[in-house]
């Protein structure tokens, strides 16, 4: 059962991410991009991990998105434009490139499995309370990181707005 | 037969490579920017599998940290994009070469 959530979520999700990727019109691209994001929204859930579940609906597909697709709106963009050389050129290297780095990862993955993961549960533990032990945590070990999270907020708000008020170009 | 972590940490390794081939082939900066957040989740996930796997409670609150810097730079991004169209009339990542050569 478990297993063939799995399956449909990892397709749906592999489709989408192939989709935001290869689709010509960057909105398009955007509503692939949310379709992957609910996907793995819903891996979290599937894991038991409903807190970052809901987080990666809220913030992710909710509140980043959102910002992409009014930038897309706001900026008006027409579909890119490449000579066909370069165009195929570039995708070949990036795949090569790509699937060289997917290689490596199914190597080590393979390797740490093969060596036995020591400590690691077969399957996925069922008792696991996670947003309690998650906000325990959030709040008692790592309180400094969380509290030092709202200046990286603030100074992203600083940098975005002192970014997009100056008028032409930033010398003059 | 249940999931195991070396399902979770395959299907993190796929979206990350397509994030990848996004980045590398793609010309338009709101693309690539959509692929960086494609790495950023693939990322995630494998943290929160081996959260779950372990088990141990830490890596779904770096995984919150994550999503938080996620936030911030996709704010920042944008904006400098936004910069760039209103210098540049063009978000192709062909057209900036001022620091390339």
């Amino acid at each position: 059962m478990q297993l063939a959530i799995f399956i449909i979520f990892a397709v749906l999700g592999i489709t989408g991410a192939i989709l935001v990727i290869s689709m010509r019109s960057p909105i398009a691209s955007a509503i692939a991009l949310i379709f992957v994001l609910c996907n793995i929204a819903g891996m979290f859930a599937l894991m038991g991990a409903l807190f970052i579940a809901a987080l990666q609906v809220i913030v992710y597909a909710g509140a980043i998105m959102v910002l992409f697709l009014f930038i897309i709106m706001l900026l008006n963009i027409k579909e890119e434009i490449i000579s066909p050389s370069e165009k195929k050129f570039s995708r070949v290297l990036g795949t090569v490139l790509g699937f060289a780095f997917l290689f490596e990862i199914g190597y080590f993955v393979n390797r740490a499995i093969l060596e036995g993961s020591s400590g690691m549960q077969e399957s996925i533990p069922s008792d696991f309370a996670s947003i309690a032990l998650v906000s325990e945590s959030l709040f008692t070990k790592y309180l400094f990181a969380f509290e030092i999270t709202s200046v990286l907020l603030l100074v992203a708000i600083v940098g975005a707005i002192m970014l997009s008020k100056g008028e032409g170009r930033a010398e003059n | 037969m249940g999931v195991t972590l070396s399902h979770f940490l395959i299907l993190s390794g796929v979206i990350f490579t397509i994030g990848i081939i996004g980045v590398l082939t793609r010309r338009n900066a709101i693309v690539i920017l959509m692929s960086i957040e494609l790495m950023l989740n693939a990322a995630n996930l494998a943290m929160v599998a081996f959260s779950i796997y372990t088990p141990s409670v830490d890596g779904q609150v770096f995984v919150f940290f994550i999503i938080t810097v996620a936030a911030a730079e996709a704010a920042v991004g944008l904006a400098l994009i936004v910069v760039l169209y209103r210098n540049r009339k063009s978000i192709n990542v062909d057209d900036f070469n001022l620091m390339k050569w």
